[in-house]
């Protein structure tokens, strides 16, 4: 019998059943199930020999590449717990989310030296870097470990995870409404019945040939591995949508038939094929979330890939996939992010959690074995999140999303309960960035709010208030923006005002500023 | 245009939309803009935009390659294959 309750299980048995099918591509270079299996198992042996003990988390910061897979699966053989931080992230938050997740050991690159270098020495739990490229000469405070020594140690004996299902394996960071992200914590038993019944609604099978170019660091990202793995099919990594010809020339060439995208990626798509028609026959499967994808947009993406199914889902980081709807239904229901995922439910509850009926609108909750486990080290922001008292015995999660469902099942969004702003498919938390423009010196007030704009979803715009003599202007506020956070929460405009308007409790007042 | 002006326009609209700043060796002529997390995908599509209409140069679909956009001279390279 094939057992596979660990999300490492699935790369034993892949690399049992079929050692020298190809698991990964990145450029031109192939890497089987035997090469993932062992690299990761060589990662697995160096944390355990350095005393990794079960349970306790390890950070991988790096862009999309080859050495972030054996690393993910290095981690759960370990029987640790990963966590995946944007490569593009600033030294503050990287600190913050080391220091956060107590996170033992980082797997990184020399690439972003530049970034977690300033902040070891305030992260006291970790104990050392293993990195991949070039060689690090720096004098450093922690233990600088080139990966390639790590994966020049033969494994003698299989290193085994020593974990149940119920165990952690791992935080998935997301923006929070209070500023600080939040490490969304799950458990195996979580991430493969997620798997299954991603796999189940795409109708996927080992043949599939998975691309994937957005940031790992996202869910959406992360699970193309995590399906792939689990299918014993074939993933596509790519560094990045931003040059679209490179991500073709792989389309054509590996014949991917999985392509995973956002809106912007599509509007990017679509704007080029306008130019230049495009075609990709390869393609059977096309998938979009993170923001709605314009019912206009629909026919024009079946010319572009003529064989594939469109799917059109919607959900977050805490259950990480909500809704998708049936490609067969598109056009019925054009509005639609669809029904609930394979074995999971869905309803809507007014404000006192009594059940609306079809077309009312009300909050959102969510159940099934997909729900997150509540947020790392924060167990007020994870009370607001998982209802406790509304089935005996269980945690539904509140989505703090407004939506309707319709009498066959399908969800609508109407709008978000807090005012978290999502831009190119990212979660931004206005306050994340209202702390960056608040340790401006000459900054008085500062608030952020998302403006709707029909290709971003919503754009991030910045009202301040300075000091006479600060010589600030938008340009300098801008600059001092984006060295401190990644490049999507940068605010598109900064207006500057003598002040900003207060609410009767002399609150800044968001809703006068929208106006 | 001189291969000094395009040089020029060139590291003023990276360096005043990206950057934010008038400090010239902020960017190096062969950074790559990907690598360092000076553009990501939609700052890209912005500076064809900005070839478009500076250069009068329209970027094909098969051209959106880091050989013709990802730094200072990759650039300027490809305008001179344009003219």
């Amino acid at each position: 019998m094939d057992i596979r309750r660990l999300l490492s299980d699935s790369l034993s048995l892949a690399f049992a059943n079929q050692p020298d099918a190809i698991a990964v591509t990145v450029g031109e270079q192939d890497y089987t199930y035997r090469d993932l299996y062992e690299q990761s198992q060589s990662i697995a042996a160096y944390l355990r020999e350095q005393g990794l003990k079960p349970g306790e988390r390890v950070a991988i910061f790096m862009e999309n590449s080859w050495p972030i897979v054996p690393s993910i699966f290095g981690v759960l053989y370990a029987g640790g717990v990963f966590l995946v931080i944007n490569h593009l992230t600033k030294a503050h938050k990287l600190a913050y989310i080391l220091q956060d997740s107590g996170a033992q050991f980082l797997l990184s690159d020399a690439v972003v030296a530049g970034q977690f270098l300033p902040v070891l020495s305030q992260c006291e739990e970790l104990r050392a870097v293993i990195y991949a490229g070039a060689t690090l000469a720096a004098d450093c405070h922690k233990p600088l470990v080139p990966l390639a020594s790590v994966l020049s140690v033969p494994v003698v004996s299989e290193v085994k995870p020593l974990r149940i299902n119920l165990d952690l394996a791992a935080l998935i960071y997301t923006s929070g409404s209070t500023g600080d992200p939040k490490g969304v914590m799950m458990t195996h038993a979580n991430m493969v019945f997620t798997c299954d019944s991603l796999i189940e609604y795409l109708r996927l099978d080992a043949s599939a040939r998975i691309l994937c170019f957005l940031p790992l660091a996202f869910d959406y990202g992360l699970y193309q591995i995590l399906m792939a793995v689990r299918l014993g099919a074939r993933l596509i990594v790519c560094k990045s949508f931003a040059f679209p010809a490179q991500v073709f020339n792989e389309i054509n060439r590996t014949q991917a038939s999985v392509f995973p995208g956002v809106p912007t990626v599509f509007s990017t798509l679509i704007g080029i094929h306008h130019k230049t028609p495009l075609c990709f026959p390869s393609v059977t499967r096309v998938t979009n979330t993170a923001a709605a994808l314009p019912p206009e947009y629909v026919p024009i993406l079946k010319t572009i890939f003529p064989n594939a199914l469109i799917y059109k889902m919607y959900g977050l980081t805490e259950c990480k996939r909500v809704s998708y709807l049936e490609p067969e239904d598109a056009e019925r229901f054009p509005t639609s992010v669809g029904k609930a995922i394979p074995g999971t439910q869905v309803f809507i509850l007014d404000e006192n959690r009594q059940a609306l009926g079809p077309n009312q609108m009300g909050t959102l909750y969510v159940r099934g074995a997909h729900v997150m486990q509540g947020y790392w080290n924060k167990p007020q922001e994870t009370a607001k999140m998982l209802v406790k008292d509304l089935i005996p015995g269980e945690n539904i999660l509140c989505a703090q999303d407004q939506f309707m469902l319709d009498e066959w099942g399908n969800l609508y969004f109407c709008g978000r309960v807090d005012d978290i702003i999502k831009s190119r498919g990212e979660k931004v938390s206005p306050v994340e960035v209202e702390n960056v423009l608040y340790r401006i010196p000459g900054v008085r007030e500062a608030a952020v709010l998302g403006i709707d704009d029909p290709l971003e979803g919503q754009t991030i715009k910045a009202f301040v208030a300075i000091d006479a003599d600060s010589g600030l202007d938008e340009k300098k506020i801008r600059q001092f923006c984006t060295a401190h956070l990644e490049n999507f929460m940068v605010p598109k405009v900064v207006e500057i005002r003598e002040s900003l308007p207060k609410t009767d409790s002399n609150k800044i007042s968001k809703k006068d500023l929208r106006s | 245009m001189t291969a000094n002006s395009a040089r020029e326009q060139l590291r003023q609209f990276i360096l005043n939309n990206y950057l934010f700043t008038d400090e010239q060796s902020a960017l190096a002529d062969d950074a790559s803009f990907l690598d360092n997390g000076i553009l990501d995908s939609m700052g890209i599509l912005e500076l064809i935009d900005f070839l478009d209409e500076t250069f009068n140069v329209k970027v094909a679909g098969d051209e959106l390659v880091p050989e013709n956009l990802d730094s200072i001279n990759s650039v300027l390279k490809f305008l001179a294959t344009k003219n």
